[in-house]
């Protein structure tokens, strides 16, 4: 039983070895674009809501927390505390993805969204008191970053959908009563993949929101 | 390590909830640091300061989550390997085709213009 459960959590850690080099691919495009454009990463991170991914970061450590106590008491054969943080955990990644939403809701509503026939930012010609709008010169290496952006957090936000679905089923699996003391390989795999997703988020939101939360200020 | 030869850094502590709580700590205190230094226009001092003391106090976030919210500790030797190879995969890629990127000449025109 014990060698079942050992296999089980090594196979897990090498899917998300994979999943590193994943991301990873995505973070190198990130650093090789901000290589070329450093005005343009400046600017369209200056664009980003640091309110928003700032909460957002705190709902995911709070979620991360959570989802630690379930792995914990479904270690202990706890069930009722187990569905609890499950759900909290579950509560709190949708959460995320509601403020997520929010987001890009706006950032669609300001033309930013960066694919052809979206993207059409106004210059500080046109609206001297926007706060979204973007020099002609910077329009397109600001796309760039804003495609990055878009790439990386619309991934991320998948691995959430991903996740709040293995937490639905974790959570219908514990009521069934499926977990014991002996049997909570399921619930401790799935920490893993929890706390793999928040990982991405610590490195995405310095990288993308507070890259240019100075400036303005020099 | 030499003194490591019976595996004592298997199994869970007694109450891991003191280490979990400590993380929490470390996290959110990380998150108000990391968003009150990016305030400052760091790069005055020197180029790539901003993103890189951005950058350590992330890894050491990501560092407390692996070692203590993904049992890393306390996971067997295997676990372990297989964490320290994915650090070290996922340098070589960034460092080989970054080195790559830095010495070929090949960046478009008016690089650092924009």
């Amino acid at each position: 039983m014990e060698q079942q459960k050992e296999a089980g959590m090594v196979g897990m850690w090498l899917f998300l070895l994979t999943e590193v080099m994943f991301f990873g691919g995505l973070f190198l495009a990130y650093t090789i674009y901000r290589t070329i454009y450093p005005q343009g990463f400046l600017y369209g991170s200056h664009l980003l809501n640091v309110q928003l991914g700032g909460t957002n970061t705190v709902v995911l450590i709070v979620s991360s927390l959570t989802m630690a106590m379930a792995v914990y008491y479904s270690q202990k054969g706890e069930t009722k505390k187990l569905i609890g943080f499950l759900t909290a955990t579950l509560l709190l990644g949708l959460a995320f993805l509601v403020i997520k939403y929010f987001e890009y809701a706006s950032k669609i509503h300001d033309n930013l969204f960066p694919a052809v026939g979206f993207y059409n930012p106004v210059t500080p010609e046109m609206d001297p008191t926007s706060h979204h709008a973007i020099p002609a010169n910077l329009q397109q290496p600001v796309r760039v970053f804003l495609w990055i952006y878009f790439m990386m957090t619309g991934l991320h936000a998948l691995h959430m959908i991903v996740g709040a679905g293995i937490l639905i089923t974790l959570i219908l699996m514990a009521r069934k009563g499926k977990f014991t003391k002996n049997y909570n390989s399921p619930v401790e795999i799935s920490g893993l993949y929890w706390h793999f997703v928040d990982i991405v988020w610590i490195f995405l939101f310095p990288l993308l929101y507070l890259t240019g939360f100075h400036f303005g200020k020099h | 390590m030499a003194d490591h030869s019976h595996d004592d850094s298997h199994g869970h502590p007694e109450n891991p909830i003191k280490y979990y709580i400590g993380v929490f700590v470390l996290l959110m205190v990380m998150t108000v640091l990391t968003v009150y230094v990016a305030q400052f226009d760091l790069e005055k001092i020197w180029g790539p300061l901003n993103a890189l003391v951005a950058l350590s106090i992330a890894v050491i976030k990501a560092t407390a989550v692996i070692m203590i919210f993904m049992h890393v500790r306390w996971s067997s030797r295997l676990t372990q390997v297989i964490v320290v190879a994915s650090v070290f995969w996922l340098l070589i890629m960034l460092s080989f085709t970054l080195s790559d990127y830095f010495t070929r000449g090949g960046w478009p025109t008016g690089l650092g213009a924009y």
